[in-house]
């Protein structure tokens, strides 16, 4: 047992807050956010519960390092301001990071209390944190004190590609430091993954705006409707004055099952269905163009955060049942534990070990969803037990099936510049300390580098990079 | 915001023609390549061909047939007004080395899109014949233009109002049995248009290339609306094509694709573009 564990039996330990949150029968009728923040009184009444370690585990388990138990300390005495500096020294978009983080495989299992099952609830006050922050005017004061700190080196400028999480912090932590930072974005709209993946019930596009927001009073220039590899060319980007770029695409190629019948109309991706839904607004048309696949029998295909995305979606939107089709069991589902626990509240329902083997249709339109049951073998490269085929299938009435078994490479940039390294998985090859890629002075980082991960992942890249960035150009 | 510098209607209230400021598409624009727009805040994200590209004055040509919202919203803008979002250019250009003989098959709108892909194959050396169709004369587009690059302009119409009475198809057998050295087709129109061509040339081993219309999103290989089955493999018309070997298409599924929102399209124009009659 280590040094925190005996203080913590002296003290009574009391059950984490528990997060105020909408109640699944109605949340499931609306898309507004689901989990609802703590006021001041829960937030400081968590914060008590943390044991300010002397060795803290915690901080360990933060991709980017965040020194929990330092903003903690602060949230104790109230002092939301000192939290939040203490946050932003690594993590550049904590209001993000305290939603969508898998807390409960990084910081939370790190802590200390994890053991008893109950540790700090540190996502959910790190986004109260930001949250309230963001709400005041400290914000303003604060933008203010970094323009003025700035190094006048508006003749150092570099480009961003793409505007997700990776880029954003990225060019983040280079507008701090200075340099003249642009961000080029194929869509019509800045954020990535943000925006056109996550629904507005787990991450409102309210928050990325301001983040968003945050980096234009830096001096972040925002280009849009640029698609790097077509619009302009990555190495022109020398040419033009930059000099350096950050790539990070992501990982936004949907996979298809490659089995019969996909091409019928009512299959999916789920990035169609997501952009379809959060970019474009779908779910409000006709107010909105863009038209949306409707459906009554929803089945999704996937275990990740994108298919709970797309399944919770479809339930919004009317669906009157919607099943979940995993190949292995709950237990091994990659997506963030809440979302499972979310889905099945609102009513979504978890089929195991079944897999997909055709679909079937009338007309040219889907009608149902041949499955494979599945038995779980020995355990594979990923640790996790492998499902084997039985033999054995029944068809599942569909009408709206959508596909969430992941993506590849974002492949424009790629096919558009050849001397970029790839790796024997199709994604950018980079130094892993530094960023770089087989390009002098082109960087990468964020799905477009590790494959699909998450948004703190990215982040990290993204800071990596633009710190190596800052010293090359001297900034640091 | 892409300002709208000169405006046409070709067809009136049908067949529009807008030549854009957009300097930096200008200046990668090839044939083949597409450019995806939208015309207001709550708009589709919809693709229109780059039908041609001036890269001195910066400029790029869109033509397009009012079919939907979109389309009618676009028609509704005039010059010296800009639109919200153009965005390219995208997919992979046509595919223009210098062969000797081409034949170049367009119908209705799609005329528009072949004029780019006739000029290029002109513009290398081949010796480009164009054949253009429609229903009846007066929605013929690009003839003079076309007739300005290519050896010949070979006109069909379904009424015989203008050139010979009868399909593209039936011009394009004739051609090729007086020009057996034709050496590639190439077709940009309607669906049963192109597969139409595809299966005359097919016997004749005339290698021909489609330029496939599927519905789309994102237009950067994001969202996979746009897949089309090509040679039994699944390909992104968005970032694989639009232009594909015609003869590898499976030009059923494309059709059957395409009728995905009708109901929901008739929806969205009632709604918007009948409001704004009324408005
Ligand atoms: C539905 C869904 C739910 C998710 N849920 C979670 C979650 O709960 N928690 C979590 O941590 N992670 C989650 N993830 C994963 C997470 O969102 C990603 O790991 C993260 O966004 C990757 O960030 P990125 O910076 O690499 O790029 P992305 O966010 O993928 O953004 C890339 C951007 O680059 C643009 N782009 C691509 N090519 C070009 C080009 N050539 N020129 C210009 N722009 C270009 C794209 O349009 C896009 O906007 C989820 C992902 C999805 C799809
Ligand atoms: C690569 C490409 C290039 C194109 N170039 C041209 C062009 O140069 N000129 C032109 O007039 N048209 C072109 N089209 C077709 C054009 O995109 C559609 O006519 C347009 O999207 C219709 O939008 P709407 O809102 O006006 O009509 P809607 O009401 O949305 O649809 C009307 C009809 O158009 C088709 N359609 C709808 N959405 C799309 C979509 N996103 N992509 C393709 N077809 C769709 C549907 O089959 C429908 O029947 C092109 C399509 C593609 C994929
Ligand atoms: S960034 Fe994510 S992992 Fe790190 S402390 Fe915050 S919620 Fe935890
Ligand atoms: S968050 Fe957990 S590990 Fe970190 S200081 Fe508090 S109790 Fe200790
Ligand atoms: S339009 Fe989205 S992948 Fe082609």
């Amino acid at each position: 047992m280590d040094a925190g564990v005996p203080a913590m039996s002296a003290r009574k330990l009391r059950p984490r807050v528990p997060m105020p949150m909408q109640p699944p029968l109605v949340r499931r009728g609306n898309f507004t956010e689901v989990a609802l923040g703590y006021s001041l009184e829960q937030a400081v009444a968590e914060a008590r519960r943390c044991l300010q370690c002397k060795k803290p585990t915690c901080q360990g388990g933060c991709p980017v390092e965040v020194d929990c138990k330092g903003f903690i300390a602060h949230l104790v005495h109230r002092d939301v301001e000192g939290a939040f500096a203490v946050i932003k020294r690594t993590n550049s978009l904590p209001a993000v990071c305290g939603r969508v983080c898998p807390q409960e495989k990084q910081c939370e299992r790190a802590c200390k209390l994890a053991p008893t099952g109950e540790p700090v609830a540190i996502g959910r006050l790190e986004r109260f944190v930001a949250d309230t922050y963001y709400a005041s005017d400290a914000c303003a004061s604060a933008i203010a004190a970094a323009k003025q700190c700035r190094l006048p080196r508006e003749d150092v400028r570099v480009a961003c590609v793409g505007s997700g999480p990776s880029s954003l912090t990225a060019a983040g932590f280079l507008a701090a430091l200075g340099a003249q930072v642009t961000v080029f974005e194929g869509l019509h709209e800045v954020g990535g993954v943000l925006v056109y993946g996550i629904p507005e019930f787990r991450l409102p596009k309210s928050i990325v705006a301001t983040e968003v927001e945050h980096l234009r009073r830096l001096g972040v220039e925002f280009r849009t409707n640029w698609v790097v590899g077509q619009t302009v060319g990555l190495t022109e980007l020398f040419h033009q004055g930059y000099r350096a770029v950050f790539v990070g695409t992501g990982a936004g190629l949907p996979q298809f099952l490659g089995i019969p019948g996909e091409s019928l109309l009512g299959v999916y991706s789920a990035n169609e269905y997501l952009t379809r839904v959060n970019l474009m607004r779908a779910y409000a048309f006709p107010r909105y163009d863009t038209p949306l696949p409707q459906g009554r029998y929803v089945t999704v295909i996937g275990g990740g955060n994108v298919a709970m995305d797309a399944a919770r979606t479809a339930l919004r939107l009317g669906a009157q049942e919607v099943t979940v089709v995993y190949r292995r069991t709950q237990a091994e589902m990659p997506c963030r534990a809440e979302e499972l626990e979310h889905a099945l509240e609102e009513g979504i329902r978890v089929r195991e070990l079944l897999a997909p083997v055709a679909f079937e249709g009338q007309d040219g339109w889907l009608s149902g969803l041949r499955v494979e049951r599945m038995a779980l073998g020995e355990p594979d490269e990923s640790g996790r037990r492998r499902p084997v085929p039985t033999g054995e299938t029944e068809v599942l009435a569909t009408d709206l099936c959508i596909i969430g078994i992941g993506t590849g490479p974002n492949p424009v940039l790629l096919r558009a510049t050849p001397g970029l390294r790839l790796n024997a998985r199709g994604y950018i090859d980079v130094d892993p300390t530094t960023g770089e890629t087989s390009i002098p002075m082109v960087f990468a980082g964020g799905d477009i580098v590790t494959g699909a991960a998450t948004v703190v992942l990215a982040m990290g890249a993204g800071r990596r990079a633009a710190r190596e960035i800052a010293q090359r150009l001297g900034l640091i | 915001m892409t300002l709208i510098l000169r405006r046409r209607e070709i067809i009136a209230g049908q067949t529009i023609e807008l030549v854009l400021h957009a300097p930096a598409i200008a200046a990668k624009a090839r044939p083949g390549h597409f450019v995806i727009l939208r015309v207001h805040p709550e708009g589709e994200r919809i693709p229109l061909t780059i039908a041609d590209a001036d890269a001195q004055a910066g400029t790029i040509t869109l033509v397009f047939l009012v079919v939907g919202t979109t389309t009618a919203l676009l028609a509704r803008l005039q010059e010296q007004e800009a639109i919200l979002d153009v965005c390219g250019p995208l997919g992979q250009p046509t595919p223009i080395r210098p062969v000797g003989e081409v034949v170049c098959v367009g119908g209705g709108t799609g005329i528009a899109a072949m004029h780019h892909i006739a000029k290029g194959h002109a513009q290398v050396g081949n010796r480009v014949t164009a054949i253009i169709g429609a229903r009846t004369a007066s929605l013929l587009l690009f003839e003079e233009e076309l007739s300005r690059f290519c050896e010949k302009v070979i006109v069909a119409t379904d009424d015989g109002s203008r050139g010979v009475r009868g399909l593209v198809t039936d011009a394009l057998r004739g051609h090729l049995a007086a020009h057996p050295g034709v050496a590639e087709v190439i077709a940009v129109g309607p669906v049963p248009m192109m597969r139409a061509v595809a299966e005359l040339t097919r016997p004749l081993g005339i290698s021909t290339v489609a330029s496939l219309n599927a519905i789309m999103v994102d237009g950067m290989g994001m969202c996979g609306a746009c897949r089309v089955r090509v040679g039994g493999v699944i390909r992104f018309a968005c970032v694989d094509g639009p232009d594909f070997d015609a003869h590898a298409v499976d030009f059923d599924e494309l059709a059957a694709r395409l009728r995905a929102f009708v109901s929901q399209e008739r929806q969205s124009y009632g709604c918007r573009c009948a409001c704004h009659e009324r408005a």
